[in-house]
């Protein structure tokens, strides 16, 4: 198939990386290899096509059809050559955004090209292979800065009320000589003096000192954040001590800070073992020390893992399916933040006490924890620029290890986990109890979690503040949160109630298990056998936009009447103009998927000739690459 | 008897009752021969209405001389009375023990009630077997309407009317009623238009240990297959089941006496089974427990879900052979009363865009559950918190509720009705004022002149007023069969019904409530913008500056 035509086939997608996959198809050399069947994960449907290689993609095309599925290189997580079988050669490829793709490939030497061009592709040893830098949206130097500036977090830390009178801005971490995984710009208490500072930073893992990371000025408690103390058995900071003690005295409402570790006990002692640990209150006055038992990230990654093997299984019974469920502990592990968060929130709003909040090295749970407690405590962080906000500030600027975390480049396996995945779930589980409560739907969601994972923005890229201002990113990528912005109508969510949030302004979410359900429109996202056939969130928001389509019929035909009932002046080019909106457009799929229908129900194989089961024509076609958006 | 009798204590002040997510009241508990009362004699105040019948079990407590009554009703709602007064608060329990346990089935209160509404269409002449008769044969002529069982004499299972091959004449329908269970030959159930192919169901054949066969019924559901077509059978038991059923006089078609048929054993699980699962269900949603392990392993040893799965599973399958496969299918289990049904009419549902509007969904429930002899008397006495023994209960309607709920949310726009009408239904079939769901079957229902002494639950459903609130507001006729997903992490709790007592359901319904206002406003605009039209079009017919030369 000529070059020309694949490009024409993804203009239709919409895709924003359209554009450079025609480019890439153009310029780079690439590898085709034609009778690829991919397919179907969960029943024994299959499509024949063509698959593309390009510098940054993946791309099957359907023979005959318009589907594509373009996979970004940075979305595989691995890729594995199953043994030759009498119809090919397969090759699974699974992605970070849980999409698992089958392709079986007629000859063997093809599949092999692909495989070892993959496994060169996936893993890019330095940034700058990085999809972000390479990534062009057609936008001028101009119109990427003010990008870059859409989230200002001194203009956020102004909004919570700081500085003030008992917290201020430091330059003591100017440049990054106190902690270089902190952001250069940090918030104290007043009486923390430099030395103090220093001296604690020294007392904590990685220098992570504790700061300031919200501040809730109805009660003048703070939410700090740091990482454990170099305690071991017996060890003690005076520096460190002060540091608490200014903290509480910051807050007048109450006589003491609550301490949180929100690692599990039996961990927190272990480290004493190799000098740090976790705070003795006989040497702190006035803390309330308090576990919370959010498993570390190698627990995290396994449990994730063995969900996916759970729910990956073909022909799962209700009873595995459930079992798994349990075994995985994966709800287990999100109910845990979320009971963290709810403990902080009520501590902060409800007793008016600041609390401190740390792990191991305060950059994966304790952004977990902080960042939710924000977001059930301030409905600013639930609208859509505040939720950026709340990302920008807990999660990157603190220093989320996100290159390691999420395996951006070729690093150690060890530091993998899918703790901001937790993070977005632990907010999806809370919209599900407060439908109103939110700004953004599920989709704004699941486009964050893509996008993480994709590298195609510089605001994920790195483990820090730091190591970004070395990268560049500002100069040489473009920021994600312009592009969502500019999508906003895609991520509203229809029943977002600001009046909601004005009276309910700190959010109690029940913590009953049956509250916690499987996120399936995370995990299965490009299953979309799976879904709902017809989609309430959609069919609301294409409501929604007609609504206001016709708001403008409506003024435009209440003008031109008032108009012609003056002056008879004529009236039919407003009337054409005035009659498209009307129709609401939505999809029903009665019966896509019907093969797999035959699959999963089962009992009829090898009855009658098979085209006795000749299938419908799909009504709506399948749209890879914008699965997650109809789901 | 009287009711009197049964009434030691006819009212009691000073009693507080609790419910979940709500606040407490005080007020006066009066016990009537169908309600339990309790009023805060406050304006303003919600007062709590129940029915006796509605009542599944109490539990009596006592501190002191408070006692406590926890009434566990039905619906699965659970209050709590305190009554002040040992004295007194035994007698309001043993009251209400006896009244809502009573035996005689013409005390029940649909023989008292007296509606408050003007009955517009009276549900008893709605849902006719010679009106849906007549739809049939608007579209085939294959089928006639049977008299054979007028008297109930040859299925005391069956409506006196069924539908049947045309060729197959009542003396070959009364042989065939000897071969199956219960008398139930096998009869029409529906009839899929696109492609003429059918749905018929019946009880199990009595082949017996020794293989019996009966020509007439071999000749009476060939006489549905096209020339060189074959059909299937679905039995809802597994092979083992079925085998073991011969030893007691039933038993499934064997190939070699039913060759034009292919057989498929499903396993959908029988009453006691189903009620046991019921009651671990709602033991599991009721634990107060914050323990994520348990819940789940208590979700799953319910296996409730499970069967949720098997049954759409089997209904799916159904409706592929006679959608995909293009074959008619005969469909039994034992009884062919129970599981059987479940599988038609979700069967129906799946295939007829009919079944899913309002009406449509009455049809089938009077065709497929209430005429075809469905014991809702038997299946409904008791639910998930009774202590007497089990005796034929099990929730076999309330499965295919939940299944149709299942569709519902996988199809949100499909169905003309919302949950509420699918949670109505589960409640009318426990406990209700209507004559609707009274009964085993139509013979009985005839015996006990329901529809000369009751009123129906349709009568009450098809007012405006009703209609409006049982509407989903995004119902758009969709003409196409619809096939479910019925992998496990598709098919979800049924949270209306499980947990709708244990969570405060006040921000889903307020957000519920804007989406309909969204709509509404839609629907609002577009009148406003279609009259401006006609009016502007109106202006320039009547102006004669406008009108071309």
């Amino acid at each position: 198939m000529p070059v020309s035509q694949v490009s024409l086939l993804f203009a239709r997608t919409g895709s924003l990386y359209v554009l450079h996959i025609r480019m890439s198809l153009h310029t780079t050399s690439k590898q085709l290899v034609e009778q690829v069947r991919l397919l179907d994960r969960f029943s024994n449907k299959s499509t024949n096509g063509t698959l593309y290689l390009t510098a940054t993609h993946l791309i099957f095309v359907e023979s005959g059809s318009n589907n594509s599925a373009a996979i970004l290189h940075h979305h595989i997580a691995s890729v594995e050559k199953l043994s030759l079988t009498t119809t090919g050669c397969p090759l699974v490829i699974q992605c970070r955004n849980f999409r698992v793709v089958h392709f079986v490939v007629q000859r063997e030497r093809d599949c092999h090209d692909i495989y070892s061009s993959l496994l060169r592709l996936l893993r890019p040893v330095s940034y700058e292979e990085l999809y972000a830098f390479s990534y062009n949206p057609k936008q001028n130097d101009q119109q990427r800065e003010e990008g870059w500036q859409l989230i200002d977090l001194g203009a956020e830390f102004e909004r919570m009320g700081v500085p003030c009178d008992q917290w201020q801005l430091t330059d003591v971490n100017r440049d990054y000589k106190v902690c270089e995984t902190y952001p250069r710009d940090l918030y104290v208490p007043i009486t923390a003096s430099k030395p103090i500072i220093v001296g604690s930073s020294k007392f904590r893992s990685k220098g992570r000192f504790p700061v300031l990371t919200y501040f809730y000025q109805e009660k003048k408690a703070a939410v700090c954040r740091c990482s454990q103390p170099l305690s071991g058995f017996s060890a003690r900071c005076l520096e460190d001590e002060s540091m608490l003690q200014a903290i509480s005295k910051a807050n007048h409402n109450s006589r003491f800070v609550y301490v949180m570790d929100t690692r599990p006990k039996l961990n927190a002692l272990a480290n004493r073992a190799a000098g740090k640990g976790y705070e003795n209150e006989d040497n702190y006055s006035n803390i309330h020390f308090q576990f919370v038992g959010i498993e570390n990230i190698h627990v995290m990654r396994a449990s994730l893992q063995k969900l996916l093997e759970v729910i990956g299984t073909r022909s799962l019974t209700m009873s595995d399916y459930l079992m798994g469920l349990e075994s995985s502990g994966w709800l287990r592990h999100i109910k845990a933040i979320v009971d963290a968060a709810i403990f902080l929130t009520k501590a902060v709003t409800g007793e008016g006490a600041s609390v401190l909040v740390h792990c191991s090295d305060g950059w994966d749970r304790t952004a977990q924890v902080c960042s939710l407690g924000a977001l059930l405590m301030d409905p600013y962080y639930r609208t859509i620029k505040g939720f950026m906000v709340l990302i920008e500030k807990d999660w990157i600027s603190f220093g989320h290890k996100f290159a390691d975390r999420c395996d951006q480049l070729d690093g150690d396996p060890k530091e993998v986990s899918p703790v901001f995945t937790q993070f977005l779930e632990c907010v999806w589980q809370v919209t599900e109890q407060f439908p109103q409560a939110f700004e953004f739907s599920e989709w704004f969601l699941l486009q964050i979690h893509e996008h993480v994972h994709s590298c195609q923005y510089g605001n994920f890229l790195g483990n820090n503040e730091r190591q970004r201002e070395d990268l560049q990113l500002r100069e040489r990528t473009h920021s994600l949160w312009a592009f969502l912005m500019s999508e906003k109508e895609n991520y509203m969510n229809p029943v977002y109630s600001p009046a909601y949030a004005e009276s309910h302004p700190v959010l109690e979410p029940s913590t009953l298990p049956y509250h916690f359900k499987f996120w399936r429109n995370m995990y299965h996202q490009f299953d979309r056998s799976m879904h709902p056939r017809q989609s309430i969130l959609k069919t609301i928001l294409t409501l929604r936009e007609n609504s206001r389509k016709t708001e403008n019929t409506l003024h435009a035909l209440e003008n031109v009447s008032a108009h012609t009932t003056h002056t008879h002046t004529h009236t039919c080019s407003y009337r054409e103009e005035a009659t498209e909106s009307t129709d609401t457009e939505r999809t029903v799929e009665g019966s896509s998927g019907t093969e797999s229908r035959k699959q999963s129900y089962g009992e009829l194989e090898g009855t009658y000739n098979s085209e006795l089961a000749k299938s419908e024509p799909a009504v709506v076609s399948l749209e890879f690459g914008v699965a997650r958006m109809t789901c | 008897m009287e009711f009197a009798e049964l009434i030691k204590t006819p009212r009691v002040d000073g009693v507080v009752l609790h419910r979940p997510f709500m606040p407490t009241v005080e007020g006066t508990l009066c016990l009537t021969g169908h309600h339990l009362i309790l009023s805060s004699r406050q304006d303003n105040t919600e007062e709590l209405w129940l029915l006796h019948s509605n009542i599944d079990s109490i539990e009596k407590r006592f501190v002191g001389c408070l006692g406590s009554i926890i009434v566990k009703c039905k619906d699965l709602r659970v209050i709590q009375l305190d009554i002040p007064g040992m004295e007194e608060c035994l007698n309001i329990a043993s009251s209400i023990e006896a009244l809502s346990t009573l035996d005689s089935i013409s005390l029940m209160y649909p023989f008292f009630y007296r509606p408050m509404f003007e009955v517009i269409d009276d549900g008893w002449n709605s849902f006719l077997p010679e009106d849906a008769f007549k739809d049939l044969e608007s579209m085939t002529d294959e089928w006639r309407l049977s008299e054979v069982n007028k008297d109930f004499s040859v299925c005391p299972s069956y409506a006196p009317l069924v539908a049947v091959p045309k060729g197959i004449d009542d003396d070959t329908l009364r042989k065939v009623a000897t071969f199956r269970h219960g008398g139930r030959f096998p009869v029409l159930s529906y009839y899929h238009k696109k492609n003429g192919m059918v749905m018929m169901r019946a009880g199990q054949p009595l082949t017996g240990t020794n293989g019996r066969r009966c020509k007439e019924d071999e000749k009476l559901i060939n006489a549905t297959l096209r020339p060189g077509k074959r059909g299937y059978i679905i039995d809802t038991r597994t092979i083992n089941v079925a085998q073991q059923a011969k030893a007691r006089g039933g038993g499934f078609e064997s190939e070699a006496n039913y060759p034009q048929w292919r057989r498929i054993h499903k396993a959908i699980e029988r009453s006691n089974v189903l009620q046991d699962s019921l009651i671990k269900l709602v033991e599991a949603c009721n634990d107060q427990s914050h323990n994520m392990d348990r819940w789940l392993s208590k979700l799953e040893a319910s296996n409730w879900q499970t069967h949720v799965k098997e049954i759409l599973t089997t209904a799916c399958l159904a409706a592929q052979c006679i959608d995909r496969e293009g074959a008619s299918v005969l469909v039994h289990g034992t009884e062919g009363a129970d599981s059987t049904l479940q599988v038609t009419s979700l069967a129906q549902i799946i295939l007829d865009p009919a079944c899913r509007t309002i009406r449509g969904f009455q049809g089938l429930i009077e065709r497929e559950w209430l005429q075809a002899g469905h014991p809702f008397q038997q299946r409904c006495a008791q639910s998930a918190y009774s202590n007497s023994k089990p005796r034929q209960e099990a929730p076999v309607f309330l499965l295919f509720l939940d299944c149709v709920w299942q569709i519902l949310r996988q199809f949100p726009c499909s169905f003309e009705f919302n949950e509420n009408f699918l949670v109505q239904l589960f409640e009318h079939a426990y406990a209700s004022q209507f004559g609707t769901f009274m009964g085993n079957s139509a013979a009985e229902r005839a015996k006990l002149s329901l529809p000369e002494k009751t009123v129906s639950l349709w009568s009450w459903v098809n007012r405006p007023q009703e209609l409006e609130r049982l509407s989903n507001p995004l119902y758009e006729a969709n003409s196409l069969v619809i096939w479910p997903s019925v992998a496990p992490q598709s098919l979800l709790l049924w949270e209306g019904v499980f947990l709708r007592w244990n969570r405060s359901s006040k921000c889903l319904d307020e957000a519920y409530e804007e989406m309909v206002h969204i709509i509404e406003y839609n629907k609002e605009l577009q009148n406003k913008v279609n009259s401006l039209r006609r009016q502007l079009a109106q202006l320039e017919t009547e102006d004669p500056l406008l009108q071309t030369p």
